[in-house]
């Protein structure tokens, strides 16, 4: 909302002292929060004086273009009392207009330094001025003309053209509705400096007649008001009076013609929306309904719209001819022919303004203002304003037929003890402030004994509990004066364990060198499709947006890789030789256990209906990925550097193990997007949480990362929920230990693990630990054969292990690891 | 080795003489000096003190000797093989310490070469920052509360006052899920976080609530359309607005020093009543809206710096949650992590955060 400051002063008398700066850091404090001081000079440096021309000549150019050069009096601005020389290419002027001259040593907008300077064979000292030049409009045609009265030469033309005004620019918050109108500014200044105020909507208005426009209410919900006044003969050539076009513009509407420019600026003056119909071309009497499903209306702006039960319409005996309190309809539109015009100033219902708002995508300064809410009561003061400005400026008569249809709402009462100002905003707040502040808003007050009953404003739609009239309250005695006091201490519970164990997890992997990204979680078949997903794989079926960002990535994604692996491409792109990547995020897959219920907000759904509206949610597990691409270990003096490869996905994975406190387990699989022959699927106690591996060279390739590019997706909520909440200390023994070495040849497509799971239930309790320590192949083993060496470790938590003791465990081991992979001990 | 002397003929014992005894110590302790190494010092260890020195070879012959001249001799030889070893010992140490202080020399590395075979790894400052200010409200006793990103539509918006036709509504443009009658939204702010704790469990609560948030914003240096929020919620007896403002003053002297305070401007927030705009004293001007005789860019010359929402929690939402609105008060507060870390630590483009640069990550380490 833009209000030129000295339209807030016509409403209330502030002290000559108070700058525009003062009363704006007032009024943010009130709530009516600065957003800019525009000036209207803004630019413009002086010296800008009124001329008089005194004499042109036309000098065609060899150009084609003619310009005149002028002598000009500028009275003693120049100094000296002479003519002052100017060349000026415009043409719409004559000897004896007053015109508006900067002298050189101005400086006009963008910085144009004016100075005396040769042109065209003159010496120009100075410029005529254009509105345009000025920055007062885009007005090129010609220089300003003034009015003949506008001043002596050589005056001070910032005034002369308005040029002082300041123009200030508020946020209003969607509460303060009241405020999008003069009439509530200046009520705020007036609250703010505690200064005499005048209500422009506080008029005489004539009493209603049966003479006026016949209009029906069929919707008094909808509509419960409606004023209709007439003039007639009035002239559609009049124009808008300057002050007016300018108070339009500085409020940021741009002025049409006097009719349009009327009712906006009553809109702009009082709050209250206002249209007006070409009277001649209605048909019969104005009746307010709701629309039939279907039926349509081609509104002011062209468009043609069809119609729901929940739009209000106006309609005359021809059909529909608005959207009540929205836009009028194209059929009864004021044109340039226009001589009777009916004016309708009407109170809407804020909820369908807004619906019907939403629902045609119209967004005007009408409608901002009635899904808002407009104070009623002023409903007819506002039409009898428009007719006062419409027949003095226009011509014309009122009419003396005054329609008034139904009646202002009435307001809630609210009932607060005295003390809950205080009591809520911890300020000191006696019950005389409380009582003061609201009346002070526009409350009318009933005084019990330990608590007051307010009926708020009509103006203020927003003040409907308690706790409203207690901000009314607080925001006068002040914002700052709320004192700083810590609530008293909680017995907290600290992190959750949950909470902790994350943080666990991304510094153990930001110190194993991965850095942590974050990508936004929408994905696309694009992004599946260069994973190598097939057709049926789950994580196809994602929860989709109905209004994504783009198209091309309507889900909300089920996988954090396509992101993680657009980020380790970027890098690469952009000159690392290598990268490793996390991202902690969550993904989402949809259930189908239908709609979640919208419950009513007077009091608490019970449990039955707050698990029905839980699980009505998609499931939506912390995933963790870690993407592995080109250098993982940098060459240097040390020797060769190392590409990032399978066994660096899954060792990470491992290392969460170890660091969480739990043994996974890694399981040979295949899945997209990893290579078929080095994807490991990662399980806790035999439950698959996710997979690690080096990635298909087609997803590589796909994604323009470097072959042998490794990742790692995990449900890190599950492996978080399988750990230990007590971890027990450890049990060791202290007797020597005892220690054999077995190398076992297998099919080359036997798992280590599967060897090692073997070889650890065939040794028994005595076993300590085992450690695959290397992985032999040869052409003497055959190309379908490998040999893997195992360091077993044998210890009693009682005795000294005899070798016979040990040598039995060993060869169990080795049995069973026979029996179950096929393994033959190397001699 | 020889046994006991068989052929015993006193004249021919010549070691035994005075003279040659000393002669041969003499010898050795010269050879034991000139050592240059300890390869040298062996060598003269073996031939002066060896089994086959004059000494001992001296020294086996006093078995030979009468009698009363055993004691003797022993005397003269077993003083002059300890002046030997002690010599020995003495130059042993004074070369094993030049040998290990020449080791040590020519061990000597080029300390300054790079060490960094494995690039460091760090932590998204979003989420460091996140733990920072869940730190400094756990300290007070608060505890941290999350939720899904995809919640229900009655969470997100009926409990907390925003009804199906608040204006809010179409303010903060929303992501539906398809279809839009299964009421699924991604959750433009956490207060449903704050909605679910109270839905679930009885006052005091003190519960900070940081996450991931969605609006359909365009994407630009300060805008986007997923970003991160934080909200805390306070319910107990007796809360009012001071108890606001002390939390408040309190997080941001926390997060930005001794000193950086907030003040309150009324404002609109369906979910509060009263409720607020939280401004923060410029931490890089100190409020003075100067730095340097220039104009503060981080708060444009005002001294403040708008920073989050607050309020006074609106007792329709408690009575949505399912909280005693008369015997209970509370108060409710959000604020952008983007934003705020942007300011505090001086990041330019919101879009840094998300594109996943390591050069940027890694500039914050793994704490802010
Ligand atoms: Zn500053």
């Amino acid at each position: 909302m833009k209000a030129p400051a000295s339209w807030i002063r016509e409403y209330v008398d502030l002290p000559a002292d108070v700058t525009t700066e003062d009363l704006t850091a007032r009024l943010t404090a009130l709530g009516l929060k600065l957003e800019a001081i525009e000036s209207a000079s803004a630019g413009i440096t002086g010296p800008l004086v009124v001329g008089k021309v005194l004499t042109m000549e036309p000098e065609p150019q060899k150009n084609g273009k003619t310009i005149n050069w002028c002598t000009v009096d500028v009275g003693d601005a120049n100094g000296t009392g002479e003519p002052q020389g100017i060349v000026c290419g415009a043409h719409n002027f004559a000897p004896g207009d007053l015109v508006v001259v900067i002298l050189p040593g101005g400086v006009l907008p963008g910085n144009f330094q004016i100075s005396a300077r040769k042109t065209y064979g003159h010496l120009s000292a100075g410029m005529i001025c254009s509105a345009r030049e000025l920055g007062l409009g885009e007005d090129h045609d010609g220089i300003i003309v003034l009015p003949a009265d506008a001043g002596a030469p050589g005056t001070d033309a910032f005034d002369v053209l308005g040029l002082r005004e300041e123009v200030i620019e508020f946020e209003i918050n969607p509460d303060r509705a009241y405020a999008l109108s003069l009439r509530g500014i200046a009520r705020e200044a007036a609250l703010a400096y505690d200064a005499p105020y005048r209500d422009p909507a506080d008029r005489d208005v004539p009493s209603p007649n049966d003479a006026g426009y016949p209009v029906v209410i069929d919707d008094p919900v909808g509509c419960p008001m409606f004023v209709a006044r007439k003039v007639t003969g009035f002239d559609p050539a009049a124009p808008t009076p300057d002050w007016m076009a300018t108070r339009l513009q500085q409020a940021g509407m741009r002025p049409i013609s006097l009719a349009v420019d009327v009712t906006n600026y009553v809109m702009l003056e009082t709050g209250r929306p206002i249209h007006g119909y070409d009277a001649d071309k209605l048909q019969g009497p104005i009746r307010v309904r709701r629309a039939t499903e279907g039926e349509t209306l081609t509104t002011l702006d062209g468009a043609l719209r069809t119609l729901s039960t929940e739009d209000l319409v106006v309609t005359d005996d021809s059909g529909i001819i608005g959207l009540g309190g929205v836009m009028g309809g194209e059929t009864t539109e004021m044109s340039e022919t226009t001589t009777n015009v009916l004016v309708e100033a009407a109170h809407w219902d804020a909820t369908s303004m807004f619906r019907t708002g939403k629902r045609h995508r119209i967004s005007s300064e009408a409608g901002k203002r009635n899904e808002r809410g407009v104070d009623p009561v002023i409903t007819p003061a506002a039409a009898d304003r428009v007719v006062e400005l419409l027949t003095t400026y226009g011509g014309g008569t009122a009419d003396p037929g005054v329609t008034v249809v139904g009646t202002a709402p009435e307001r809630p009462e609210i009932t607060i003890s005295y003390d809950l100002p205080a009591r809520v905003s911890g300020m000191d707040i006696d019950a005389a402030t409380t009582v003061t502040n609201l009346e002070a808003v526009g409350c009318a007050l009933v005084k019990e004994d330990t608590t007051l009953t307010a009926t708020p404003p009509p103006w203020r739609p927003d003040l409907n509990d308690p706790f409203d009239l207690v901000e009314e309250v607080a925001r006068i005695v002040g914002y700052d004066n709320v004192p700083s006091v810590l609530p008293r201490e909680a017995a907290g519970r600290g992190l959750t364990r949950e909470q902790r164990l994350r943080r666990r997890v991304g510094r153990t992997l930001a110190g194993a060198g991965c850095v942590e990204v974050i990508s936004f979680p929408f994905v696309g078949d694009a992004a599946f499709d260069a994973l190598g997903l097939p057709a049926d794989d789950p994580l196809r079926t994602t929860v989709r947006l109905a209004n994504p960002l783009s198209s091309e990535e309507p889900s909300y994604t089920t996988t954090l890789l396509p992101g993680l692996l657009k980020a380790a491409a970027r890098n690469l792109g952009r000159g690392a030789s290598g990268v490793s990547l996390f991202e902690t995020g969550t993904v989402a897959f949809p259930v189908d256990r239908g709609p979640a219920p919208i419950y009513g907000v007077d009091w608490r759904p019970s449990e039955d209906e707050l698990a029905k509206l839980l699980e009505a949610l998609p499931e939506q597990p912390l995933h963790l990925a870690v993407v592995l691409a080109g250098e993982r270990e940098r060459a240097g003096w040390w020797g060769e550097g190392r590409e990032a490869g399978w066994a660096d996905a899954i060792g990470l994975v491992r290392r969460l193990g170890t660091e969480l406190g739990v043994e996974i387990e890694v399981v040979s699989t295949s899945r997209a997007p990893w290579h078929p022959g080095r994807c490991a699927q990662v399980r806790l106690a035999g439950v698959e949480f996710g997979h690690a591996g080096e990635l298909h060279p087609k997803v590589c390739a796909a994604f323009g990362l470097p072959a042998r590019s490794a990742a790692v997706e995990i449900d890190l909520d599950f492996l978080m929920r399988h750990t230990r909440d007590v971890t027990p200390g450890p049990d060791f023994s202290t007797y020597p230990q005892a220690k054999e070495d077995v190398a076992l040849v297998v099919a080359a497509d036997v798992t280590a693990a599967d060897v090692e799971a073997a070889l650890r239930e065939g040794a028994g309790d005595l076993l300590e630990s085992i450690r695959l320590f290397d992985v032999y192949t040869s052409e003497q083993l055959g190309a379908d054969k490998k040999s893997l060496a195992f360091a077993l470790r044998f210890r009693a938590p009682d005795r000294t292990l005899t070798e016979e003791e040990t040598a039995g465990a060993r060869d169990a081991a080795v049995a069973l690891a026979a029996e179950r992979t096929g393994a033959v001990q190397r001699s | 080795m020889s046994g006991p002397n068989t052929d015993y003929d006193p004249v021919e014992v010549t070691p035994l003489k005075p003279e040659e005894v000393e002669a041969a110590r003499d010898a050795a302790v010269a050879a034991i000096a000139a050592a240059a190494d300890l390869a040298d010092l062996k060598q003269v260890r073996i031939d002066h003190a060896g089994d086959r020195s004059p000494l001992a070879l001296a020294n086996r012959e006093i078995g030979a000797l009468p009698p009363q001249a055993r004691k003797e001799a022993g005397q003269r030889i077993g003083q002059a093989r300890g002046a030997v070893n002690q010599a020995l010992a003495a130059r042993q140490e004074v070369l094993e310490a030049e040998h290990e202080e020449r080791m040590l020399v020519e061990e000597t590395v080029d300390v300054t070469l790079p060490t960094d075979r494995v690039p460091a790894g760090a932590r998204h400052p979003i989420t460091t920052g996140s733990e920072l200010i869940a730190d400094i409200f756990v300290a007070m006793g608060w505890e941290v509360a999350e939720g899904p990103v995809i919640e229900a539509e009655w969470l997100n918006f009926d409990a907390l006052n925003l009804g199906p036709d608040h204006p809010a509504r179409t303010m903060q443009d929303t992501f539906w899920t398809e279809p839009a009658e299964n009421h699924l939204v991604l959750r433009t702010h956490t207060s449903p976080v704050q909605a679910r704790t109270m839905l679930t469990r009885q006052p005091p609560i003190y519960v900070v609530c940081p996450g991931r948030v969605f609006r359909t914003d365009e994407y630009d240096a300060t805008h986007s359309p997923v970003f991160h929020q934080v909200e805390g919620l306070a319910i107990d007896e007796g809360i009012t607005m001071a108890n606001l403002k002390g939390t408040l003053d309190h997080f941001a002297a926390q997060m930005f020093g001794e000193g950086i305070s907030t003040r309150f401007r009324p404002s609109y927030f369906p979910f509060t009543e009263p409720s607020a705009e939280v401004d923060l004293v410029c931490f890089v001007c100190r409020g003075s809206g100067t730095l340097d005789g220039a104009s503060c860019r981080t708060c444009r010359g005002e001294g403040w710096i708008e920073w989050g929402g607050c309020g006074v929690v609106n007792p329709r939402v408690l009575a949505a949650c399912g909280v005693d609105a008369e015997r209970y008060t509370g108060f409710a507060f959000g604020m952008g992590i983007d934003r705020t870390l942007m300011f505090r630590q001086g990041i330019e483009d919101l879009r840094e955060l998300f594109e996943g640069d390591i050069r940027f990550t890694t500039a914050f380490g793994s704490e802010l």
